[in-house]
């Protein structure tokens, strides 16, 4: 069984970010790069679903720049068997929707049985790729998914989504898209023979052309990145216990009108 | 209408919007200068529900009821609403940020070949374009993302745009489109209710109580749960403290978890770490009480007690039931 699973490279959370010059990039130079966590309990899922049938196929899609490939690695290094990185300027401004259709022209030269997609990238938190890319191939799709299981034939897949108030199971034929969920899994770190062999694993390059998928303008845009407004400044409220309390929630009540 | 703002109804599955939708059906009323209409894909709806619709501003009601509809699968909604799209031609596509409507939006954006953005904090018209404020790289930057073109589609982050004041006695104007409803491949196997806390859910609540480390094991969220259930708060907990199992996950705020936007946020023995932040920044009070004055939430805080949780929880429980009489 052939499982695919996009993934992306975001700056890690705990790096600084800048607003660019042109105020509608970030500034790119010092950032700390990753793949998004999401994407991780992805792979990881579908190297746990490879190992427990005793057979298949990982194989891991990313597209942008030269400095994707790093992102490419780790997912190898974790045991992923190849990777394709999709590479090509024309896609640098590529929305969720361009994303999406750029992934959906890999998995239909790929033909894989299941995707499995992070929740959302943690650099633009839109969460999109996952349903856009599932209804373009018009495969049905379950996002926050916490648990999965194929069937010994591995025709069906059983899949709990996380909605609120509880967990729906579904049943779905394959092929089929899942996002995965914080809870799905605990992802696997690279051994070092992984990261060796990871060297020799094949990354192949593809660029719009091989895909025949036309750079079209983005769908939605960015107008401006700007930086948060300041906070006002906090007040700490001192004195014993007793009276912290009751001034805290007297000014919760009288200043902030919150309670 | 032309050129109306349509706002699909989240519900609680028994015939009902959620209040979230006063919030999303003032905000399309406020842009389109009263255009908003609500769209309702449902196997139930019930007299009450559609009253409450339309006393919170939908002039227009498309009610889609049909037992095919629920539970919500995005390959079946997904065509029966850009049916009713290509036929009304409404300006834009509203929801709120649940995790359905997330997936919904997007999927009938792709199928529709336009834009989608995410978790929205902030609408405007610029001239007679769109603009949407979204929180980006977790909740460090805001980005300005404007549509190439209609239908604009978006979902809305709860408690972040006014609601509506209802207009009691509105009577609601329903319209059934005949539709097809297809089958679908996904089949429901199974459904695990959660056992009810009796408190409100975490990403709708107004109020918000969160536990991190400093609780120290599972049995003292219980003082939380006391606090909670006096102001009517629901209660969520830092990555820490669900990595402990000592909550689950869905109880879990930040990046990795819950986007929450509560009127309050009460947050005890959490440090303030920037993922946890992206979950809960834009919420719009922030209280912190964390032993060490240094702890990173202080500085986001509008008010912090510098002290032990173990006593000031407890202390600030007495004082909220004796202002409000419990
Ligand atoms: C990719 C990634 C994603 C993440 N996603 C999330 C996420 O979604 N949500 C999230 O919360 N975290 C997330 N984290 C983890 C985050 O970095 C922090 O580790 C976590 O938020 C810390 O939780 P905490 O504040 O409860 O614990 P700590 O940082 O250990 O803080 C505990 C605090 O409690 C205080 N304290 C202790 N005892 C007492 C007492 N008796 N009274 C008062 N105060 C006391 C301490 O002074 C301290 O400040 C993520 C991390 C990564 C790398």
């Amino acid at each position: 069984m052939k499982i695919l699973v996009p993934v992306k490279q975001v700056p890690d959370t705990a790096t600084q970010v800048k607003v660019g010059q042109d105020a509608r990039q970030i500034e790119t130079g010092g950032i700390t790069w990753i793949i998004s966590p999401y994407d991780e309990f992805a792979v990881e899922e579908a190297l746990r679903i490879k190992e427990k049938r005793g057979e298949g196929e990982v194989v891991v899609v990313s597209l942008g720049p030269d400095r994707v490939k790093e992102a490419l690695r780790s997912a190898l290094a974790m045991g992923a068997d190849r990777a394709i990185h999709v590479n090509d300027p024309a896609f640098n401004e590529a929305d969720t929707l361009l994303t999406a259709r750029v992934l959906a022209a890999v998995i239909k030269q790929e033909a894989p049985a299941l995707v499995i997609v992070g929740r959302q990238a943690i650099d633009d938190d839109m969460g999109a790729v996952p349903a856009q890319l599932a209804e373009l191939l018009g495969w049905p799709s379950l996002y926050w998914v916490m648990e999965a299981a194929i069937d010994a034939g591995g025709r069906t897949i059983r899949a709990g989504r996380q909605v609120e108030g509880g967990l729906e199971v579904f049943e779905a034929p394959l092929p089929c898209v899942l996002t995965a969920q914080k809870g799905l899994n605990e992802p696997r770190y690279p051994t070092l023979k992984g990261i060796m062999g990871a060297k020799k694993k094949e990354i192949k390059d593809l660029r719009a052309d091989d895909l025949g998928v036309a750079p079209e303008s983005a769908q939605l845009s960015i107008v401006r990145l700007e930086t948060l407004p300041p906070r006002p400044p906090g007040r700490i409220i001192g004195g014993d216990v007793r009276e912290a309390a009751h001034e805290l929630v007297r000014a919760l009540r009288e200043e902030a009108k919150a309670i | 209408m032309p050129n109306a703002f349509w706002c699909v109804v989240e519900d609680d599955r028994a015939g009902h919007p959620k209040k979230v939708m006063a919030e999303v059906l003032a905000e399309a009323a406020r842009l389109s200068g009263g255009r908003a209409e609500a769209v309702w894909l449902t196997d139930r709806a019930e007299p009450d529900g559609l009253r409450r619709l339309a006393e919170w501003g939908a002039g227009k009601i498309w009610l889609v009821e049909h037992p095919g509809l629920a539970p919500y699968r995005g390959e079946v909604w997904a065509p029966v609403v850009a049916g009713l799209v290509a036929a009304q031609a409404p300006r834009a596509i509203l929801g709120a940020v649940t995790s359905r409507q997330r997936e919904f939006l997007a999927r009938l954006a792709a199928r529709l070949g336009v834009g989608f953005a995410a978790d929205v904090v902030g609408l405007a018209m610029d001239g007679d374009r769109l603009v949407a404020t979204r929180p980006v790289y977790a909740g460090k930057l805001l980005a300005r993302v404007a549509w190439a073109r209609p239908p604009w589609i978006a979902t809305l982050r709860p408690n972040v745009f006014k609601p509506a004041d209802p207009v009691a006695g509105r009577e609601p104007q329903i319209e059934r489109p005949t539709v097809t409803v297809p089958d679908g491949a996904l089949r429901l196997a199974e459904r695990r209710e959660e056992v009810s806390t009796g408190l409100p859910e975490l990403s709708e609540a107004e109020l918000v109580v969160s536990g991190g480390r400093g609780l120290k094991g599972p049995e003292n969220f219980v003082i939380l749960e006391r606090l909670a259930a006096v102001i009517g708060a629901a209660v969520g907990a830092s990555r820490a403290a669900v990595d402990a199992g000592w909550r689950p996950h869905r109880f879990q705020i930040g990046q990795t978890g819950r986007t929450i936007s509560p009127k309050l946020y009460l947050g005890f023995g959490i440090s303030g770490a920037i993922q946890h932040l992206a979950g809960m920044r834009t919420s719009k009070l922030i209280v912190a009480v964390n032993k060490d004055p240094e702890a990173p939430i202080f500085k986001i805080a509008d008010y912090g007690i510098v002290g032990d949780l173990f006593e000031v929880v407890p202390a600030l429980t007495e004082e909220f039931k004796k202002l409000l009489g419990k």
